[in-house]
């Protein structure tokens, strides 16, 4: 005896065909949520204890990246001042500011300010800015432009994905030395440009696991 | 699984009979290989006994499932958001701090009172890893394996961390009020009744203290007492001498060396230095074809006795006739050799008499005085010293027979003369002579108080317990073993509420006990007008310039006959030597030394009786079986485990385990054979007996784990050995098929079949060549590559079921006949195949090769399937088969590498060359613009090695050391049948041995 219809069998066909699609486009969700802002946190703001400007103090200012990250050049971690280092000027200058006061509390105190970081990479990864600015890959191209933000966010995925499309493509991203902590600078001729000064500076493009994971 | 636990008897005479038979293998890595057991071979087919599940676990394939569903749902969700990262960034930053960049700080160590300078590697003032000091005498860059691991005690959870006042905590200032009435009191009777115990003192700084207190307190006594004590090196030198002298060798100076019991190649002051010199003398390379000769007269088979050229394992009692013997043979005295043993002596007189002026005799701290005093006579009348030896005076502040010290010490407690006791380190009531019931004496005491590191035997009965500083916690001095003077400075504030010994005196002396202060102003006083730039100068070198002792000329006394000449005794005799790795029990609590194979026997976390293959087939015993020793009234119990090469008749007893008050990591470990060791007899004594017991206790030694499989059957592809006559002859030393053996097809390591075109490597191409002939085994490098790979350790249960984790590991193997085999030691890191067989197998391409011939591992990416470690014919390849690495104990965060990732459970795991470095020194030259200079960097294990053995570069440079190596003819690969094509390969092993001792 038929309990269903003949023609239930085109919907069983459909159902079946059309369950490639359904896991499909889960994984393909799944994906897209990976790489969204939710997740890797690209262009979202987070609360720091004191609202710094890097407009204000960069674009303002012109105060050099390198005053602050001092061992940008140098070391794997480009530095986050010490407090010190803001009581330079706001020892003299908006002494009495409310929006200062953590530091000076910190000065006084002794007890370090706790920043929230913006560009967290897993423990497993390993990143050293030294050797990038001494590539020629400007502040920027990582950071985005950094003298347009009222405060803070990360402005890139920082996705292997990501990271690799310039590692297997340096020539698209460097940039001369002189212009490394440039946030304006722009190629006018990146076709030709690129090409030489990947041979200029000697990069070689480094995409073994161990360069990154160790 | 130790295969020894589970027979009962060992039939000898039936193995002899069976290895006439067949010859057995050359190379064995255990008796049970030589002889061929059946038990044995199952061992070697069961290829992953670490993949066993273990039913005992109570956790079987079902319930591992329904865990795994569960924490996929809890673990999934958890991970979905990124935890929330902070920076905190310093108030004022030091100026000389790069975040980010390590700093390294010269400082020194001191084991058993004599120190060795370390470079010490700080990343933003949390010291993380222990290097040698290049420029420190003691050190020349190397370090070992306690210098290496004295960072994990640093950091131990376990360390003693408050003032305690009868196991009450307390406070200094609660100590300071209590210390003064009393001090106060004995001060009216001039200090009598007031007692200091120290260990042995090197310190200036300190010395000046309690001698300034003994000043100020002409009634207090100065005791001192160590376990491990250089008693009978210094009253061999005053029985020679007719003063306590210190003797500098100079290995490096002599040609033929004659050991009487020594292990000078990996314990005693200055046996890293030692270690590097003697190499120098033993390196064979094809411009250099000479080599030294060591003769080892020996009862336990030790890192020293294993590479010799000849081995001699007789009684610990033989040793101080065969000396006089020896003596005789070279014109003094008069106690000819007779018997089978006139051939050998004769001829190694004749061998020292032929190279006058370039040798040395040394003896071993267990031989009693006479034998170090006829050992300088024996230099003395060779023309040694001043060439190959100098004699200083000691380093030491007060030189005194310890062991008189601390009976002194015991009966003046009982005449009840004692009113206070100062303990300053040690831990006297575990250590002391068992018939001087140290612990029951102390509490007579009436006002008692202990400086240590732990709360351990003697703060239990101690009135204080005061926490001590860790050596990379305070400021102090410290003499190496030729005087060499240098500041230890501090590269943490204490961690808890420790104190120096420095500190404790001033508090004693009424002195100022600022600890910078105290060191700074006595050194102070000494240099006068330079001081300045004398501190500035040895603080940055971390050794005093021109402080080495002067050489004194002496003339050494033939010690007089003794009046009755020892009778052999059929007796069994026992011989006390501190444990090969947690020495006298100070490092019990160190988990990186209790798992440690001990060279040689390879046993982790254990202590048996060693005896030799025929004593234990004569007693009838197996490894792992527990015996009861009764000695001079007393009885322990302990399990016993055969060493192929020990003397026969002698149980070799290693003290410092069986700790009663340790730490976690120390508890329950170990047999504690201090009861055994009496004031009358501590180091050789005769008339143990032992009784069987009839159960057993598994014994943890990784001998038999990660055996590399090869159809050779004599292991020749895997062990390549020889003379230096055969190298002189065919410096390749390849294997004659005359002698019967299959032999491989000698296939190059560089090249083979392949259907592929060679990949070419054409930047760096890193290889490691590491020289079998000079290695000790004294796991030096093992502890090193721990501490720079953040390895954790895994538990005696897990090293049974195969599972350590030492990424670099050292085969051990044997040659030659059970009573006296020769040893041969090959430390074992991952080989770096460029065809790695691990690499194709991975599902999820964790495992990839590097541009730069580097075999990778990517943990992130692993799923722990295993296949990599089951085809890696080197067996290099180690899993987390659970949370090995101890995320929870907070002291031991701060330790780590922060430039190599800590591994979780469930990921595999294994020697990257040290990538971290590599690439660290890859952007440094990048940076400057140059390509990385060869010796510009090396490996962890590299670093630490005393003889320069491993050796790390660039082979695709013509100039590097290691292409060098490369290229000398004695240099082999293991497996290179399988066309694996290793970056890590050897150079064979040479022994030297006397034509005339040799046609025997």
């Amino acid at each position: 005896m038929q309990i269903f219809h003949r023609s239930t069998n085109a919907l069983a066909r459909f159902s079946i065909f059309g369950a490639l699609f359904i896991i499909a486009f889960i994984l393909w969700v799944i994906m897209m949520i990976n790489r969204s802002p939710l997740v890797t946190r690209q262009g979202v703001v987070q609360a720091q204890p004191v609202p710094f400007s890097h407009e204000h103090h960069v674009r303002g200012l012109g105060i050099d990246c390198r005053y602050c990250h001092t061992s940008v050049e140098s070391s794997a971690f480009a530095g986050i001042p010490p407090t010190s280092t803001c009581m330079n000027c706001h020892s003299q200058i908006w002494t009495n500011a409310d929006m200062l006061e953590p530091v000076r509390a910190s000065f006084r105190s002794g007890k370090p300010i706790v920043w929230t970081r913006i560009h967290n990479l897993p423990d497993f990864v390993r990143f050293d800015h030294s050797v990038h600015i001494h590539k020629g890959i400007g502040c920027a191209s990582c950071h985005g432009e950094v003298d347009r933000m009222q405060l803070m966010y990360q402005a890139m995925p920082l996705t292997m994905e990501w990271c690799l499309s310039c590692h297997r493509a340096p020539e698209a991203h460097v940039r001369p030395r002189s212009k490394v902590f440039d946030m304006e600078w722009r190629s006018e001729n990146r076709a030709e440009e690129g090409p030489r000064l990947v041979k200029e500076y000697n990069i070689r493009k480094k995409t073994d696991c161990s360069i990154c994971h160790y | 699984m130790s295969m020894g636990n589970k027979r009962t008897h060992l039939d000898l005479a039936k193995f002899r009979g069976r290895l006439q038979k067949s010859g057995g293998r050359e190379y064995w890595k255990s008796l049970e290989d030589l002889w061929e057991d059946p038990e044995f071979s199952a061992l070697i087919g069961q290829e992953f006994p670490q993949q066993a599940m273990r039913s005992a676990n109570g956790f079987d394939r079902r319930n591992f499932l329904k865990l795994m569903g569960a924490s996929i749902a809890l673990g999934g969700l958890a991970a979905c958001s990124r935890p929330a990262g902070v920076i905190v960034p310093y108030v004022d930053k030091p100026e000389e701090i790069v975040p980010g960049r390590p700093l390294f700080f010269a400082t020194a160590m001191a084991m058993g009172g004599f120190g060795s300078g370390v470079l010490v590697e700080s990343h933003e003032g949390r010291p993380t890893k222990i290097e040698g000091n290049p420029d420190h005498p003691a050190s020349l860059g190397a370090t070992d394996a306690w210098g290496q691991a004295s960072i994990l005690s640093l950091y131990d959870p376990d360390r003693s961390q408050t003032v305690m006042r009868l196991g009450v905590i307390s406070t200094w200032t609660e100590f300071q009020a209590a210390l003064q009435p009393v001090l106060q009191r004995l001060r009216q009777q001039g200090g009598a009744g007031l007692r200091l115990l120290t260990e042995t003192v090197t310190s200036p700084t300190l010395g000046a203290q309690i001698e300034a207190f003994l000043g100020n307190h002409p009634g207090a006594v100065w005791h001192q007492w160590e376990p491990d004590s250089l008693d009978n090196v210094r009253e061999g030198s005053r029985l020679a001498f007719g003063t306590y002298t210190n003797t500098v060798y100079r290995f490096d100076q002599a040609d033929v060396v004659v050991s009487l019991d020594s292990d000078f190649l990996s314990s005693g002051p200055g046996h890293v230095r030692y270690t590097r010199d003697f190499m120098t003398k033993r390196r064979v390379r094809s411009d250099r074809k000479e080599m030294n000769r060591l003769y080892a007269i020996h009862s336990t088979p030790s890192p020293t006795s294993s590479i010799a050229d000849h081995r001699f394992a007789v009684r610990p009692s033989e040793v101080e006739s065969i000396a006089r013997e020896l003596a005789a043979g070279l014109g003094l005295g008069a106690s000819a050799a007779a018997g089978e043993r006139a051939h050998w002596i004769g001829a190694i007189a004749r061998d020292l008499q032929q190279h006058r002026g370039a040798s040395i005799v040394i003896a071993g701290p267990e031989q009693p005085p006479a034998v170090h005093a006829i050992a300088h006579a024996i230099n003395g009348a060779l023309g040694n010293s001043g060439r190959t030896l100098i004699h200083t005076d000691s380093p030491e502040v007060g030189p005194v027979n310890q062991l008189a010290s601390i009976r002194q010490l015991a009966a003046d407690i009982d005449a009840g003369s004692v009113e206070a006791l100062l303990i300053i380190g040690g831990n006297p009531v575990f250590t002391a002579p068992a018939d001087l019931a140290f612990g029951e004496r102390m509490n007579r005491v009436p006002f008692r108080v202990r400086l240590g590191d732990d709360y351990d035997e003697t703060s239990l009965v101690s009135h204080w317990h005061l926490p001590q500083t860790h050596y990379l916690e305070m400021w102090s001095d410290v003499r190496a073993f030729d005087g060499t003077v240098s500041i230890v400075q501090p590269l943490i504030a204490p961690l808890y509420n420790g104190r120096s010994p420095h500190e404790l005196m001033a508090l004693l002396n009424d002195d100022a006990n600022e600890p910078y202060e105290i060191v700074r102003s006595h050194w102070r006083r000494q240099a006068g007008a330079g001081f300045d730039q004398l501190w500035r100068e040895s603080l940055h070198r971390g050794a005093i310039a021109g402080s080495p002792l002067p050489a004194r000329a002496l003339t050494a006394a033939m010690p007089p006959p003794p009046d009755s000449p020892a009778a052999a005794s059929p007796a069994l005799e026992l011989v006390f030597r501190p444990d090969p790795t947690i020495r006298d029990g100070r490092f019990a609590n160190n988990g990186w030394l209790q798992e440690l194979p001990k060279p040689l026997t390879k046993i982790t976390w254990d202590n048996p009786a060693l005896l030799s293959p025929s004593t234990a087939a004569k007693l009838g015993l197996a490894d792992g079986e527990m015996v009861r020793l009764h000695h001079r009234g007393v009885e322990i119990e302990i399990p016993v485990f055969r060493v192929p090469g020990h003397a026969d008749d002698v149980v070799t007893l290693h003290y410092g385990n069986g700790r009663r008050r340790v730490g976690r990591v120390g508890e329950g470990t170990g047999f504690d054979v201090y009861p055994l060791r009496s004031s009358a007899a501590p180091w050789i004594d005769s008339g143990v007996r032992v009784e069987k017991l009839g159960r057993t206790h598994p014994i943890a030694s990784t001998q038999l784990h990660q055996m590399l499989e090869t159809s050779d059957y004599d292991r020749r592809s895997l062990v390549k050995s020889g003379t230096l006559a055969g190298y002189l002859k065919d410096p390749s030393l390849a294997p004659h098929h005359e002698e019967g053996a299959p032999v491989h097809h000698e296939q190059g390591i560089d090249e083979g079949p392949t259907l592929y075109p060679a990949w070419k490597y054409d930047g760096y191409a890193w290889a490691m060549a590491i020289d079998t002939n000079v290695c000790t085994g004294c796991n030096g490098c093992v502890i090193a590559c721990q501490s720079e790979n953040n390895i954790p350790i895994v538990g005696k249960e897990e090293v049974l079921n195969h599972r350590e984790m030492h990424w670099l590991r050292i085969d051990h193997y044997y040659k030659g006949t059970p009573e006296s085999p020769e040893s041969f030691h090959q430390p074992l890191p991952c080989m770096h195949c460029e065809n790695a067989p691990c690499e194709p197998v991975c599902p999820v391409e964790a495992t990839s090769h590097s541009s730069e011939g580097l075999n990778e591992m990517t943990y992130n990416r692993c799923v722990g399937t295993r296949y990599c470690a089951n085809n890696c014919p080197y067996k290099v390849r180690r899993f987390n088969f659970f949370d090995y690495s101890d995320y929870a104990t907070e002291s031991l965060k701060p330790m780590r590498n922060p430039d190599v990732t800590v591994r979780t459970r469930g990921v595999m795991e294994k020697c990257s060359y040290c990538v971290q470095r590599i690439n660290q020194a890859r952007r440094d030259s990048e940076r400057e613009g140059r390509t990385i200079r060869d010796g510009e960097f090396t490996t962890a294990c590299a670093a630490a090695c005393p003889s320069e053995a491993i050796v790390f570069g660039d082979k695709n440079d013509p100039k590097s050391l290691v292409s060098r190596l490369r290229a000398e003819p004695a240099h082999y690969g293991l497996l290179v049948e399988l066309n694996t094509q290793p970056r890590t390969t050897y150079l064979a092993a040479l022994r030297n041995p006397n034509p005339e001792i040799e046609a025997e």
